[in-house]
């Protein structure tokens, strides 16, 4: 049966777009990696107490979820999309095997992930992302026991530190990176401050708290790097050291685009984000105008921009499967893009004082490991280039960088921008991995699982699509 | 090196890790449970042999592979723990011939 609006994740975006689709009439299917709603940023929020340390943002995501629970649409937790046609035809596993589900509109609502911070030994254990302290918090009440640093900038450096000291486990210290010269030219991007007014004051608030919790903050880290042999022992920057057993490193997020990419949607380099971001029309719709992308996946907004993103998407899906007009689509979204707007007034503001320092997006040292997986140093990669590799996709010949489990979803933000500054080129020409179905490992045994195609010309057009 | 924090009042469920019977919270994913029960590391790189831990937490990185409940190579952070679930480091690459 051929569903009218497949929505991929469930986080802000995909459940604000399923339930609103589901309301116009829209049969509506919503599969999730996870076990149960919210995405990232409201990670297990079913389970989070009244008194979380995690904070009124975090369980405001409740009603949302809340919302999403009573919706008729059919939600499938713990599933993997593994690859999807150009014409939304969606493979699924799960538990139970794999199945293919064709669907009339496609949804990406895949969100963000946490941008690489290559330093020397990240690879430690020891060291993780910022927001891996926070998923442990959510999922499993858990945190780290000993002494924690938090090393980066952004916003989610400072509630992360809130979050941890709230719940017993406050950091030694936050090392701050952004570099000097980023606060005077934030400054020229306040133009939007009235507007975004209120996550103005959120931001100065988180600053305050960390204040008032006693967690000491240090201003223009440079050089850092991870100290240890088979662990983490100390974390070293320029002009100082700190015994620790645990680093949290935080850089920004940036858009997950393993999917789009796959599908070869239309993308373009975002200098201001420093990361890929597909080419969407207002309505989110993509080169391939029956799959829209909505929330992180389609720029960096933050959670509530992406509930109105992923309404706006709905509206159109609704439009066009003729569950309601196109003035009634246009009418509805009006409120929806004020919305919009206000979410997104102080982004320039945000990017331009964040901005990560050129270093973490081409480390300088060249024992520095680039891919996780296959290992493979940052000066692997220009000696490579040096022998001719012009770009990501050929550097995988010459290197294997990008061809380990992750399929590249770690080193591939570092892989292009070391390409381009070693060949003296902008990043957007370079490009990008083109990644591949599966999107996710799955087994030889649930691929030959799968029902048998009935026609020869289905079988063709899968091929074609893969 | 992590712990339920102090306030907690999350039920536990018990898995064994490396033989091990630990209790960690439910809710907890099988990467958490290596995290709570001390293990230095999850897995030995195919590559060089190096000592890896979780790293991202949310099914990007790869670097929490494990042996779940004889299964190789699953990605730790992405299964919930249930009660006597059977959780082993993964040393280097799948071995196909054992199966």
């Amino acid at each position: 049966m051929t569903i009218d609006f497949a929505v991929v994740g469930a986080g802000p975006a995909g459940m604000a777009a399923a339930v609103l689709a589901a309301e116009l009439g829209l049969d509506t299917l919503l599969v999730d990696e996870q076990p149960a709603p919210g995405g990232q940023i409201y990670r297990a929020v079913e389970r989070g107490g009244d008194r979380s340390p995690l904070g009124d943002d975090y369980l405001a995501g409740r009603d949302l979820v809340t919302l999403f629970r009573q919706s008729t649409v059919t939600y499938r937790p713990e599933t993997t999309l593994w690859h999807i046609e150009p014409d939304g035809t969606l493979w699924l596993a799960d538990g139970a095997g794999t199945e293919r589900v064709p669907a009339r509109r496609v949804l990406l609502a895949t969100g963000a992930i946490e941008r690489p911070v290559p330093i020397p030994g990240w690879t430690l254990p020891g060291v993780m992302t910022v927001g891996a302290a926070q998923i442990l918090l959510k999922t499993a009440d858990t945190v780290p026991e000993g002494r924690a640093v938090l090393a980066g900038q952004g916003p989610l450096l400072y509630l992360a530190a809130l979050q941890l000291a709230g719940a017993g486990a406050p950091p030694l210290t936050i090392l701050e990176t952004t570099p000097h010269r980023n606060y005077h030219a934030a400054t020229g991007h306040l133009g939007g401050w009235w507007a975004g007014r209120h996550l103005l004051a959120k931001g100065l608030r988180l600053l305050f708290g960390v204040r008032r919790a006693g967690i000491p903050i240090r201003h223009g880290v440079r050089g850092l790097r991870v100290l240890g042999r088979d662990r983490v022992e100390a974390v070293a920057w320029d002009g100082g050291e700190l015994a620790i057993d645990h680093l949290f490193l935080h850089e920004g997020v940036i858009p997950n685009t393993q999917i789009g990419m796959a599908l070869q949607l239309g993308h373009r380099w975002d200098e201001a984000q420093l990361c890929w971001r597909p080419i969407l029309d207002e309505w989110g719709r993509t080169s391939i105008p029956d799959i829209a992308i909505a929330g992180d996946g389609g720029g960096i907004f933050g959670a509530e921009a992406a509930a109105l993103s992923g309404r706006l998407a709905a509206l159109d899906a609704a439009a066009a499967l003729g569950r309601i007009t196109d003035a009634e689509r246009d009418r509805r979204a009006t409120p929806i893009r004020t919305g919009l707007a206000r979410e997104c007034a102080l982004r320039p503001f945000l990017d331009t004082l964040y901005r990560p320092a050129v270093s973490v997006l081409v480390p300088p040292d060249d024992d520095t490991i680039a891919c996780r997986c296959e290992e493979v140093t940052v000066g692997r990669i220009r000696a490579a280039v040096r022998l001719g590799a012009p770009g990501p996709n050929q550097l995988k010949a010459f290197t294997r960088c990008g061809m380990g489990p992750c399929q590249g979803r770690i080193c591939g933000p570092i892989v292009s921008a070391v390409i381009a500054a070693e060949r003296g080129v902008p990043i957007a020409e370079i490009g990008a991995y083109r990644p591949r179905a599966p999107y996710k490992p799955i087994t030889v045994g649930a691929v030959a699982g799968l029902p048998a195609l009935t026609s020869a010309q289905e079988i063709a057009h899968t091929a074609g699509g893969a | 090196m992590f712990r339920p924090r102090p306030d907690s009042s999350r039920a536990t469920v018990s898995v064994e890790v490396e033989g091990r019977v630990v209790r960690v919270p439910e809710g907890a994913s099988a990467a958490a449970a290596v995290l709570i029960a001390g293990l230095g590391s999850i897995r030995d790189t195919a590559i060089g042999g190096s000592a890896r831990a979780p790293y991202c937490m949310m099914g990007v990185c790869f670097d929490c592979l494990a042996e779940i409940d004889g299964a190789p190579n699953c990605q730790s952070c992405m299964v919930t723990v249930t009660p006597g679930m059977r959780i082993r480091r993964q040393r280097g690459s799948r071995n196909i011939a054992a199966e």
